[in-house]
Formats: C-alpha cells, structure tokens, sequence
C-alpha cells in the first residue's frame, strides 16, 4: 500500500473532482448537479486523507476535517434535496435552466 | 427726555400688532384703535419738538452687534430736521387716520387697512429718527414694505397688484443704489454713524473721486423713493391705493424720505461739488419734466402725483443747489399743502364715485368745506404770495440763483408756470362750469373727512410764515442752530426774484382761467396746432413703454436664452450622460440571467485565470 506514490491519491481526486464540475455546470437534471456537487466534495476528502497520511507533517487532521466535510455533505445533500422537493411541487420541473426567476 | 423718543415709533407699531392679530371682529371699531395711538404719537412728538427748541439736540445710543473692533450702534437721535419730520409725519399719518375712518367706512378689510398704516407709520417714524445709516436703511425697506401692502390694498384689482409690485421693484432699484454707497462709505469711514461719518468727510478722509461716486450712489436711493427721473414711473401708478394712503404715503410722507436722506446727508454732499450737481439738475429736470405731463392727465389724482414729483424735484433742486434750508422748507410745506389737495380730492372722488375729471364740474356750491379747501392748496401749492408755497418756492429760486445755477432758475421758473396752470385747470373744470356728473346727488363729506382738511388748511396758509424774508427765518436760523456740519446761509434776495415768481404763478393761472372758466380760449388751440407733442406728453413721454421694450424685454431676452440653453445644452449633456450609464447597467444587467450553471461556469474560469496569474508570475501577484 505504501508502495502507491502520494501523486496517484491526487490524479485520482483530480478526476473526479473535475468530472463532478463539468457534471455540476452541464447537466440539466438538478438531481444529478447534486450528485456532482457531492461528487467534489469527496474529490476533497480524498485529498485531506491523503495529505493527512502522506503530507509533510503527517497527522490526524486531515481525517477529522474529511468527517467534517461528510457530514456538512450529508446536511447539505438533506437541504438540498428539501428544497429540490418544494420547488418540483411548485414548477413540476426538476430542469436547473427552468430555475431563472432570479434575474435582472 | 430726548432719549425716550423712541417711544414715538412704538406706539403705531403697536397699534399695527394689535389690529393684525387681534382686530379680526373689530371692523371699525379698530379705526379708534388708530387714530388713537397715533393721536398719542403725535403729542409726543410736538413734546419732542418743543424740548429739542428748548434744550437743544439730544438722542439715546447703545450698541447692537460686535464684530471685532467694529460695533454697530442703534439708538435714537433728535435734532431739529429730525423733530421737524417727526412733527411732519405723525401730524399727517394723525389726520389721515382721523380721515380714513370714513373714507374706508365701507371697506369689509378696514381693519387691515388701519394695521397697515400703523406699521408705515412705524416705519416712518423710525426712519427719521434713526442716529446711523444701518438703522435707517433697515426702515427704509420698511417703509417701502409698508408702501407695497398699501398700494395693493384693493389687491383683487390688477392695476393695484401691478402698481404695487412696479413701485417695490422700482425703489427697489434706487435701493440698491443706497446699499452699495452705503458699503462703500463704510469701507472708507469704518462706521455708519453719522456724526462720524460727516467727521470724516470734513476732515477730508475720503477721497475726492470716491465721495462723488458715494454721494450718487446714495442720491439714487432716494431718487427711487423720491420718484425723481428716471425712476419716478411708480409714484403716479401708485394712486391706485386708497385715497387716504396716496395722501400719507405718495405726498407728504414716504416719498420726503429721499428728500430727507438727501437732506440728512446733506455734509456729504455738500463736500462733492459734482454730486451736488447731479442733485440739482436731476431736480430740476424732474420739475419741470413731470410739470409737463401734468398739463395734461385727465384723472384727478395722476395730476397730484405729477405735481407730487414735480415738487419733489424741486426739493432736489433745492438741495443741490446748497439750498438746504429751502428744500427742508418746502418739504415741510409741500407737506401740508399737497395732504390737503390729496384729502380734498378723495372727499371729490368720495362724493361722485370717478376719477376723471372730464366727468366732474360745477361741484364749488354743492362742497362747502371742500370746494375752498382745495382753492386754498391750489393757491399753496401754486405760489400765490401769502400763502405757503409761495415762500418756500421763493426759498428755492432764491437758492438756485445764489448757487450761480442760472438755467435751473429759469426751469424752476417755467415749472412754477406749469404747476399754477395745471392746478388751476384742475380746479376749474373739477369745481366750476357745469356738472358732467353721472351722480346727481352730491354730498359733502362727514366731518371726519372735513376737520382734518381744515386743519390742514390752516397749516396750508400759515405754515410759511415761520421762515419769510419780511418775518425772519425762525425755521433756517433753528435748522442750522448749532450743527458744527451745516454750512449758515441766508439769502437776502433782490426783490426782482419774488415779484416775478409771483407774476409767473398769477400768469399760470390766469390762462388757467382764460381757458378752463371764461372758455374766451379754446381749450384745443394749443393741442390742435401740436399733435405729436399731445401725444408724447399725454402719454408720459412714453418712458413706461420704453422701459417695457428695452428693460423688460431684455430681461425676457435674457431669460429666454437662460432658458433655452438649460433646455438644450445643460439637459442635453444631463441627458447624455444618464443615458450612458443606464445603457451600461442594462448591459450589465444581461449577464443576470438566472441561469446558476452559467455562473458557476464564469466564477470557476475566473478563479482558473487567477490561479493561472498567480503562478505565472511565481506567487507575486
């Protein structure tokens, strides 16, 4: 396990942090822009966690701000979803680019 | 004693207070409220006046404001030209009173009308016994105030309200006139009171040039108020005020004060040969020029206005001929006499409701008292030896020729001419000949209305006799007393001067009379052969329409290019400028589209471009 270099941790999350962005600002279904946003943010976890065992100052830090991060993910997905639900009620929509009231 | 003379403005200014904001329901009760205050102003003054003769000069002074090393003072002062003109207004503003109450008998506003004269009294009052040029000037706004809510007394009639507003912005302009000299005199003298203010300018402090620029800044003050030429167009357009108030204000009073400030100045003056000058021949112009438009006016009290301006021109004549004693003299005279005439004529318009004499006549039997009270103006004011225009016109021509002023004489002359003929002619066609009247029924005025006529009557005659050659000059030797500033002069005159001013006022009316009661002349021979001339005097000399086509239209001129470059130029660039930022906002405000993805994707390129600096530059940015 060890023999696997700090860099591999890093392409990784940079994959998938990249593939949740572009899923983030394309796609139309607002279910599946959230299942991006979570997509980054575990893109971030692996990072911490990977610091946290392979950085300059080894140490439990980084895993404790990787639970953190799941678990604000977690309320953030929750409130997220809450209001992805009032607002279908609304508008019978779940398309983002239908979601424009707020403009000028 | 002479200290508590401040007392004698207070009393009509408190009348004014009571009757503005408590006379509502007194109607004319409040006419008692007037008369009486003023009634006790009056006494005061005749007090004033006898300890002034007695006890000589005194007056009362304590400080206003000061800034620095420069204190303003306020305070009363009393010498004789002051005690005088304190006799002077109180008496007339008094009988005035006295006579509105049944002049205005009808009138639903009579309680306004009675607060309003109180406060010109006040005015007045004050004015005269003001011991510095600040004070003075502060009442002489007044008194102009007092003047324009006057003159627009019938303000639901247009003439009034434009009478009103053209007599303040009139003197309104000689005003200015009198504040910049004002000014000036205190940057040269550093005070404006008067005793210092004449120290000064004996001592020669001022410079010459400077003086004369002081002194003609100040005569235009009063030439405003004084109706001289060429700002006199107010004071016959100001007869469209009430009877009672063209009296007070339009002839005895108010526009004296010119004469008076002239009068009150008259060291300053006196130390510039060349004001003195235009004094004199703005005088005299003003004389004989207004004499002439007299000639031929057809309303009864647009020929007392003229003559009014035509007397005060006189005055000024008087004055800048270093006649100081002459023009006070027949201020004080002209006072009387002309009260009189204006009281007489408004018991006239009182009794047959018009203004034009063309349409009176024939009214010497059916007005007893004030038939002969007005022949006794007319002969006062004409010049007829014995009475008192005739000595203070002498005073005048007598002046004038002392003063080496020759061709002004020879116009005083002439207007005296004038002044006998147009009196005259107001006095035949108004009071003989047959009635052209629409009103058959002609009643005398009550005696509230007569009683102050005879007082004033009696004054009309006798009022000369205390400065005659024949009798001594009680009123010059008191005058100049013991003023360290007044120059002493008398002038014992070659017989020659008075015969023939009392040949000219005799000639004057006896033409009067060839036309207006014999009728051997005909009334048109002298307008048939001279059309034009009618024309241009019948009109005023057309200086009404001629300040409307170059003054007033070039304001509007003026105002109409303000106007059109604010329209066009300063909106314009306005305009432009709001129009360029709106169409940046509207731009800006397209990128809010509401789309989020659209945002997110910016921010994330911005951020990449960011990044992109910072590490291009190595972490410098």
């Amino acid at each position: 396990m060890s023999s696997l270099p700090v860099n591999a941790y890093l392409l990784l999350a940079l994959v998938l942090f990249c593939i949740g962005l572009f899923g983030a600002l394309t796609k139309k279904n607002t279910v599946i822009v959230l299942i991006s946003i979570e997509l980054m943010l575990n893109a971030v976890n692996i990072n911490l966690v990977a610091f946290s065992k392979y950085g300059i100052n080894p140490g439990i830090t980084g895993q404790i701000f990787s639970l953190f991060t799941i678990t604000v993910a977690a309320a953030e997905a929750a409130v997220g979803l809450a209001i992805l639900i009032a607002l279908y009620r609304n508008r019978s929509t779940v398309q983002i680019d239908e979601m424009n009231t707020m403009k000028h | 004693m002479l200290e508590n003379a401040w007392l004698i403005p207070l009393f009509p200014l408190l009348s004014f207070l009571l009757l503005i904001f408590l006379g509502n329901q007194w109607r004319e009760k409040s006419s008692f409220v007037g008369i009486g205050f003023t009634g006790i102003s009056f006494v005061l003054s005749v007090i004033v006046l006898f300890v002034q003769m007695t006890n000589g000069s005194g007056g009362a002074e304590a400080a206003w404001l000061t800034i620095g090393s420069i204190e303003f003072r306020v305070g009363v002062v009393v010498n004789p030209l002051n005690a005088l003109m304190l006799v002077i207004v109180s008496l007339v503003s008094f009988l005035v009173h006295i006579y509105s109450k049944s002049y205005m008998h009808d009138d639903a506003r009579i309680t306004t009308f009675y607060s309003y004269l109180g406060l010109f009294t006040f005015a007045m009052l004050a004015l005269v016994i003001s011991p510095n040029l600040l004070q003075l000037y502060i009442f002489w706004e007044l008194v102009g105030v007092g003047s324009f809510l006057l003159i627009g007394f019938y303000f639901y009639k247009e003439e009034a309200k434009a009478a009103a507003k053209k007599a303040f912005i009139m003197t309104r302009i000689g005003d200015i006139g009198l504040l910049i000299g004002m000014i000036l005199l205190f940057w040269q003298v550093g005070s404006l009171e008067f005793n210092e203010i004449f120290t000064a300018v004996r001592d020669g402090e001022v410079a010459e040039g400077l003086l004369t620029l002081i002194a003609i800044l100040i005569f235009i003050g009063a030439v405003g108020k004084s109706g001289q030429f060429p700002l006199h167009t107010w004071l016959p357009d100001a007869m469209e005020g009430p009877t009672p108030v063209s009296a007070l204000i339009h002839a005895a009073t108010m526009v004296a004060a010119g004469v008076y400030l002239v009068a009150t100045l008259f060291p300053v003056f006196e130390s510039s040969p060349a004001a003195m000058t235009v004094v004199a021949v703005t005088g005299g112009f003003t004389a004989i020029f207004a004499a002439t438009i007299g000639l031929v006016q057809k309303d009864i009290k647009r020929v007392l206005a003229y003559s009014t301006v035509s007397q005060l021109g006189y005055m000024m004549m008087a004055l800048g001929a270093a006649g100081y004693v002459a023009g006070v003299f027949h201020l004080m005279t002209h006072a009387f006499f002309k009260a009189l005439l204006f009281l007489a004529a408004g018991s006239v318009i009182h009794a047959v409701h018009t203004q034009n004499i063309e349409k009176m006549g024939g009214l010497w039997k059916k007005m007893r008292i004030t038939g002969p009270v007005f022949l006794i103006g007319t002969l006062a004011i004409s010049g007829v030896p014995l009475f008192s225009g005739f000595f203070s016109k002498d005073e005048i021509l007598l002046a004038t020729w002392y003063d080496g002023r020759y061709g002004l004489f020879t116009l005083g002359l002439i207007a005296a001419f004038f002044t006998a003929f147009y009196m005259f002619r107001l006095f035949f066609m108004v009071f003989t000949g047959d009635s052209r009247s629409t009103v058959t029924e002609v009643q005398e005025s009550p005696r509230s209305m007569t009683y102050p006529m005879i007082t004033l009557a009696v004054l009309a005659i006798f009022s000369g006799y205390i400065n005659t050659p024949w009798f001594g000059t009680f009123l010059g030797d008191w005058l100049i007393g013991d003023s360290e500033f007044l120059p002493f002069e008398h002038h014992e005159g070659p017989v020659w001067i008075m015969l023939a001013a009392s040949l000219i006022a005799f000639a004057g009316i006896g033409l009067a009379y060839l036309i207006y009661y014999k009728k051997s002349l005909q009334r048109d021979f002298l307008t048939s052969h001279m059309p034009n001339t009618y024309t241009l005097v019948f009109n005023k000399y057309f200086i009404d329409e001629f300040y409307q086509y170059t003054i007033e239209y070039g304001a509007r001129a003026v105002s109409y290019l303000g106007s059109f470059i604010e329209k066009y130029i300063v909106e314009v660039i306005v305009a432009a400028v709001t129009g360029v930022v709106k169409s940046v906002g509207s731009l800006g405000s397209r990128l809010q589209s509401g789309q989020v993805q659209t945002y997110g994707a910016v921010a994330f390129v911005g951020l990449a471009i960011l990044v992109f600096l910072v590490v291009w530059t190595g972490g410098y940015l």
